[in-house]
């Protein structure tokens, strides 16, 4: 069965069943692999996109409920918008990943968070952070990022 | 200092610039590095330069976050002398070129490729001189190198490498540097300067590849039903419900490999389907009997009930020493405290996965493995082909911690493989991952001290009783889960190890720091009571145990010394970060801890706050620091340091795995927490600045932390922790 979606501003079409996680759509059938597989039941993060603007885990959404929503992968991200553009640029300055396997879900993360609160403080940060995981461990550098994202977006 | 020649090939890349390649005989290090490849044409390249002037670097070892594809690449670069932005890397297939040490073990990596890697980029840098010199007809020791661009300052005349690369490789082959011709420290212009992860802008825009990421032609995916007691097997299923979702191909046999009462490879019903999600819902849908097999009443409760009574009595002593039983019998007083750990889990973020291709005459893998050339090795004996007909290509890692140590999840894709004519993904979920791993052992530990009138340690037990990676190997004599060099031996005259064995089918294999993770939380909790008892400042007495230096070989990997300096060093050094024996803000503790791992020296000082009734413990901040020798990549190893902190900390509050009626109770992040953003402290980490060669990172943060946190919870509560995890 054929399902619409529209991804990084392109509209595909796919062949799999609506009940499908958009997750595995993503990286199965649109060679988008940005968004990882760690849990399979939202606790991690890992899988994080955006739809319609927010983040959400793409393992616990079917392509049937996004169908004609926006979807935004790791792959789109990069010149997308001024949040994102900060995010990234501090990700790289504060060299955050270690193995990276949790990082593009990270990073959806932050946006998203720096999109509704521009300059959070720690508590916001711990918050909005603590349901994405990292085991690595590289969560004193992410917290940073965010706050150097921040200072991008405030002096902008 | 020993001096070592090697022999260069040189060959022409395929863009006709030049690579360089490298014999390891007789390598500093160890013997082995020359392997089972003849020592005068078994190479293979490490750094190949380019036309344009740009340098790849092969990495041989693994990359599962610790950071070697930046921190090897900068040994080659160091003394290639080219620009870090001209630098590319490549991984590495397994191959007996690498040498004992392509694996991700032991924290050894820079370690061991610290000389061999150096003298690749040492021996590319002069071919492209020599070329230079030649042009210009002037003496390769009147040439200048920096930054890709070779010099002649008598004349003023320059070339850049991609100008010479070409010729380069047509010269003929040179006996190569000695260690002796490398750079010393002062001189190092990349080795020692923090180098951002070479990966990274990769990384956060999703464009590396890790194992799961793999994909090749014609490739289908797999899941595997297993039993859910360790070790049962399949009386018989009804593959029609499985069929009978679209995109399901075949449902075959996945056999198991080993002991049947221990298997290394458990025996399981695979579905082969088009994707992944339809083969995870294949496998959903799929009838199987099983039969519980051997370990149904395996329980870890009662097995480590097992362990508690194991220290009540003595055990097979591993290091003996004076006669501990008289010290103590004649001690002034004796001061004695249990402790014990629960088996843990590994979880890195990537479950387990392999893809496999397997044909007529051999064998394709691609893996997120720890030990490449482990896994080709037994994938061609498993398959009865030569090593050469088995091409093991590594993925990146999303997360190894010793999981990715053991070749079982390969061996289990290839058995699946060979039963199809087309590549195959066989994916673990998490469920997969947490249920079916290798645990870090359980253990109990009963340490007993005894004091003389003037307040020294006279005698020294430690019996540890437990199940141990080692139980069902035959070529581990100790058969324990002690180490002959850690402290405190050597410094208390009267001292004894006692090993207990659990008897136990639960599958227990290697975590980070093998064997220390444990030790470490046992000696330094036990450590930290002595001072108590004695009324004396946890630092302070650890400072006057380590008062007399010791050096002694350590009989890890290498002829390393444990220097007790080193230990002293680090504390002080993180004691007087951290603010030791400042006054502690109202409610707030400190705890100390420090420990040696495979030639690194770490402390910690973890500072805590009593919590209020029913709050999680909050934990403030984590001082660190560690001595590695010379530092090769500065913020690799405090990334490491912070990695290793949060490690310890969530295995310590939450890390336990448990087993009933033979089945792992676990699942997934929500019974198996892990540390947390929110809970995560500031980790401050000290390098200390040194000369000594460098030893690794990836481990020796680890073991210290949990007791560290312990003694911290100690000295903000007045409440003494025995036994992980906290669950605070």
């Amino acid at each position: 069965m054929t399902v619409e979606l529209h991804v990084n501003g392109e509209l595909v079409g796919i062949d799999v069943p609506p009940e499908m996680p958009l997750l595995w759509a993503l990286r199965d059938h649109l060679n988008l692999k940005g968004a990882k597989y760690g849990c399979g039941r939202g606790l991690c993060g890992a899988c994080t996109v955006q739809v319609a603007g927010r983040a959400v885990r793409s393992c616990v959404v079917s392509v049937g409920d996004v169908e004609g929503r926006e979807i935004v992968s790791a792959e789109g991200l990069d010149g997308g918008d001024e949040v994102a553009d900060a995010v990234l640029r501090a990700w790289d300055e504060e060299d955050v990943p270690q193995c990276g396997y949790c990082q593009t879900g990270i990073v959806m993360g932050a946006v998203d968070l720096l999109r509704g609160d521009p300059d959070p403080d720690d508590e916001a940060i711990d918050r909005a952070m603590a349901s994405y995981l990292c085991r690595c461990g590289t969560y004193v550098r992410i917290r940073r990022a965010v706050h150097r994202a921040a200072s991008y977006l405030t002096s902008s | 200092m020993r001096t070592r020649r090697d022999f260069l090939k040189i060959s022409a890349a395929a863009g006709g610039g030049l690579l360089v390649g490298f014999t390891l005989p007789g390598c500093d290090l160890t013997a082995d590095f020359a392997g089972s490849a003849s020592a005068d044409h078994a190479l293979d390249a490490f750094v190949s330069v380019d036309t344009d002037g740009r340098a790849t670097i092969v990495i041989p070892v693994p990359e599962i976050g610790q950071g070697v594809r930046t921190s090897l690449a900068m040994l080659v670069a160091e003394e290639l002398e080219v620009d870090w932005s001209d630098v590319r890397v490549t991984q590495a297939d397994a191959g007996d070129e690498y040498g004992p040490h392509q694996r991700a073990a032991g924290s050894d990596s820079v370690r061991a490729y610290w000389d061999p890697l150096r003298t690749a980029g040492a021996a590319a840098r002069r071919l492209l001189v020599r070329v230079a010199a030649q042009r210009w007809n002037v003496e390769p020791a009147s040439c200048a190198v920096r930054n890709g661009e070779i010099r002649h300052a008598p004349s003023g005349r320059t070339i850049g490498f991609g100008d010479v690369a070409a010729e380069a490789a047509g010269l003929p082959p040179d006996r190569g540097p000695s260690t002796a011709d490398l750079k010393r420290p002062e001189d190092f212009r990349i080795i020692g300067i923090p180098v951002r992860n070479i990966d990274t802008p990769e990384i956060v825009r999703g464009e590396v590849d890790f194992g799961l990421d793999v994909r090749v032609p014609e490739m289908v995916c797999a899941a595997v039903a297993r039993c859910p007691t360790y070790g049962g097997t399949v009386d018989g299923f009804d593959p029609a419900p499985a069929l009978a979702v679209p995109g399901v191909h075949r449902v075959v046999r996945s056999p198991s490999v080993g002991d049947p009462e221990h298997p290394y490879v458990v025996e399981g019903m695979a579905v082969v389907a088009d994707d992944t999600w339809t083969a995870l819902s294949g496998r959903d849908a799929l009838e199987v009997d099983w039969n519980p097999g051997p370990n149904r009443d395996e329980n870890s409760r009662r097995r480590h009930r097992l362990g508690r009574s194991g220290v009540d009595r003595p055990g097979e002593p591993f290091v003996d020493q004076g006669d501990v039983e008289a010290a103590l019998a004649g001690a002034d007083r004796t001061v004695e405290a249990e402790y014990q750990l629960p088996m843990i889990a590994h979880v890195p973020m990537e479950p387990m996965n392999c893809t496999a291709h397997v044909q007529e005459n051999g064998c394709e893998i691609w893996a997120p493995t720890q030990m490449p050339a482990v896994v080709r090795s037994s994938v061609a004996s498993r398959l009865d082909v030569p090593e050469d007909a088995v091409t093991v290509h590594v993925s990146r890692v999303g997360g190894g911690f010793g999981r990715r140590l053991s070749s079982d999840f390969v061996l289990e894709a290839v058995g699946i493989a060979r039963q199809l004519d087309r590549p195959v993904q066989v994916v673990w979920s998490r469920e997969d991952d947490l249920r079916h791993g290798f645990y870090r052992p359980f253990s109990y530990h009963r340490l007993t001290a005894g004091i003389d009138q003037g307040g020294h340690l006279v005698g020294w037990r430690h019996r540890q009783a437990g199940t141990s990676r080692y139980a069902f190997r035959d070529d581990h004599p100790a058969r324990s889960e002690f180490f002959a060099g850690a402290f405190p031996v050597g410094i208390v005259p009267h001292f004894r190890q006692e090993y207990t064995l659990v008897e136990s089918n639960l599958n227990v294999a290697l975590i980070r720091a093998p064997g220390h993770n444990a030790l470490a939380f046992a000696i330094q909790s036990f450590v930290d009571e002595l001072a108590v008892a004695a009324g004396e400042d946890p630092l302070a007495y650890r400072l006057d145990l380590l008062e007399e230096r010791q050096v002694r070989p350590y009989d890890e990997e290498g002829e390393e010394v444990y220097d007790s300096d080193r230990l002293r060093g680090v504390l002080e050094l993180a004691g007087e970060r951290s603010g030791w024996g400042s006054p502690s803000t109202a409610g707030r503790g400190r705890g100390v801890a420090a420990y040696f791992t495979f030639g690194t020296y770490v402390a910690h000082v973890v500072e805590v706050s009593r919590p209020g009734a029913g709050e999680p413990l909050c934990i403030h901040r984590v001082t660190s620091a560690i001595d590695c020798g010379q530092p090769v990549n500065p913020a690799g190893i405090r990334a490491q340091v912070e990695g290793g902190v949060m490690d310890g900390l969530g295995a310590a509050l939450h890390g336990e795995v448990t087993v009933e009626n033979g089945a792992v109770e676990q699942s997934n992040f929500h019974d198996y927490p892990i540390l947390t953003l929110d809970r995560a402290p500031d980790v401050e980490v000290v390098i200390v600045d040194s000369d000594a060669p460098p030893t690794g990172a990836g481990e020796p943060p680890y073991p210290p932390v949990a007791p560290a946190l312990a003694n911290a919870v100690y000295a903000a509560t007045g409440e003494r922790l025995r036994s992980l995890p906290l669950d605070m």
